[in-house]
């Protein structure tokens, strides 16, 4: 199977393991991903937060790349660039008239013909293709909250539930993955909360008052890690965490991993830690790994402050 | 049946967006559930009920407020609405609208100098680079060093790569930019600092539109 590949921008600079960890995954289920030549940024929050036409715009030609180039589906595992093309894509499918503005603008035609799937689509087919039975590396006892953010559950102008878009309420698609992986999603109440995502920059105290919402609750439902299919959700748990810890917030100073769900998968199917990018977190991830779940689960005081 | 009266910014509203704010009847949801309401000058219901109202005054207070800068997009909101409006969309074309009128306040600077650093790396490279953009964002809001300890431990990490990715078709993206600019979006303070401008002492801003786009 040929799946087509946008890894957007976070995946080569501060989402590197979603990539690492996607690509590692593939390669244990036997997929190919072809990146599509000459993909642009999807303009994220930056282009919908200034400028509308902008912002169908670079979807647009991202689309109109992949459909030229063959390919049916297209995974997006940055939740923030999924909901962008996805997004992009049911407009232009519900309108003709800025199907038609949008072939003007970019000069490129897209017959809407491309699936977008997300990191959770994708892992779901991979999980039905065969992956569930390579994932031998049981991380039985792990306590994990599944983090679905803002993006991968809830899209723009699509208020009402699409047949392959799953309750934005109630998401289960990363529990079902995460069960896959031997590991038991908790419950908890900041499953669609949202972290602060684009702000993180630009208004970092209420980024951290999010984020720190986040962790705590997880923490309180006796979590041993957070899974998130978002590389804006990780920066801001995992690289902030140190901050958020240190403004009080944040429930105990114990640390707390944060890992793509990518890299839990990548993880029950035996693929090395360093490779799935778990030494490139500022919160240590690589823990996880000593001793099993177990240590993590039962000696969480001695991790300290946060941070590397 | 009659047809809802719709104010001059509410129907501009619709016109860009889809969304019709008359069909909005205050049941508060959105508020309740938006995780930045309590970071907002104006409550999201009241963002709505002043486009419905869109007097003079509420189109000024809205397009200065600091309310609309504090949406994070994340679209509960939305999802959540009874009556199926995108306010997250709304929000959006309002931050449009004060970029045009130049009624973004100071206190909210930064929101937009991070949008447009962001921007311009996307525009020269054809995709997000995190040292063009940071550096940029940096400059523009001479906030130099906050995070900056986060740099070594991100370079490190591989994190942060020194040489931008460039795609092929950075002409084509640049033309792209530019018709987006034309189709009145962000107005002429583009790449500029943004100057507060007292709403109070500024007759017929709000309402204003500008007629060129930025240059860059």
């Amino acid at each position: 199977m040929i799946i087509g590949y946008y890894p957007g921008c976070s995946l080569s600079g501060g989402g590197i393991e979603l990539d690492l960890s996607v690509k590692a995954l593939v390669g244990v289920a036997g997929v190919t991903l072809r990146e599509i030549d000459d993909w642009n940024c999807c303009g994220a929050s930056a282009a919908h937060s200034t400028n509308h036409d902008l912002s169908v715009a670079l979807p647009y030609r991202v689309l109109s790349l992949a459909e030229e180039q063959g390919l049916e589906q297209v995974v997006a595992p940055c939740a923030a660039c999924f909901s962008r093309l996805k997004g992009t894509h049911l407009r232009l499918e519900r309108s003709d008239e800025l199907a038609r503005k949008m072939a003007d603008i970019v000069g490129r035609s897209y017959n809407r013909t491309v699936r977008v799937l997300s990191l959770t689509d994708f892992v779901r087919l991979l999980l039905a293709g065969g992956l569930a039975d390579k994932l031998t590396h049981k991380l039985t006892g792990l306590k994990v909250a599944a983090y679905y953010g803002c993006l991968l559950s809830r899209l723009p102008q699509c208020t009402v539930a699409e047949d392959d878009i799953e309750d934005a309420e109630r998401p289960t698609s990363m529990d079902a993955a995460i069960r896959a992986t031997g590991a038991e999603p908790i419950e908890w109440n900041f499953a669609t909360e949202c972290c602060g995502g684009g702000l993180s920059l630009s208004k970092t105290d209420a980024v951290v008052r999010l984020s720190g919402a986040i962790l705590a609750d997880a923490k309180d439902a006796g979590a041993a890690a957070v899974v998130t299919g978002c590389p804006m959700c990780h920066s801001n748990l995992d690289m902030r965490q140190g901050a958020i810890h240190a403004a009080g917030l944040g429930g105990s100073p114990d640390a707390l991993p944060i890992l793509y769900l990518s890299e839990l998968l990548g993880l029950a199917a035996g693929v090395p830690p360093e490779q799935l990018g778990l030494n490139r977190h500022f919160t240590d991830a690589m823990r996880l790994t000593r001793g099993a779940a177990d240590e993590a689960r039962s000696a969480p005081a001695a991790a300290g402050g946060g941070g590397s | 049946m009659s047809q809802p009266s719709r104010s001059k910014l509410a129907q501009a509203i619709l016109d860009a967006t889809g969304q019709d704010a008359a069909r909005c009847y205050q049941c508060g949801k959105c508020t309740a559930g938006c995780p930045m309401a309590a970071f907002m000058d104006i409550a999201p219901n009241q963002v709505l009920r002043l486009v419905q109202l869109g007097t003079d005054s509420a189109s000024r207070r809205l397009l200065a407020s600091a309310a609309i800068w504090n949406c994070l997009g994340c679209l509960t909101c939305a999802r959540r609405c009874p009556k199926q409006l995108d306010l997250a969309a709304v929000m959006d074309r309002l931050r449009e609208l004060a970029c045009q009128s130049g009624t973004v306040p100071g206190a909210q600077r930064n929101v937009l100098a991070f949008h447009r650093a962001f921007l311009a790396s996307v525009r020269s490279h054809g995709r997000m680079n995190e040292l063009p953009l940071v550096r940029r964002y940096k400059l523009s809001t001479r906030d130099l060093f906050s995070d900056i300890k986060l740099a070594p431990g991100m370079f490190f990490r591989g994190k942060l790569p020194l040489r931008p990715h460039k795609i092929a078709g950075r002409a084509e993206i640049r033309r792209i930019f530019d018709a987006c600019q034309h189709g009145a979006s962000t107005g002429s303070v583009e790449g500029e600092a943004v100057e507060p401008r007292q709403p109070a002492s500024s007759p017929g801003a709000g309402r204003r539109r500008q007629t060129r786009g930025g240059r860059r």
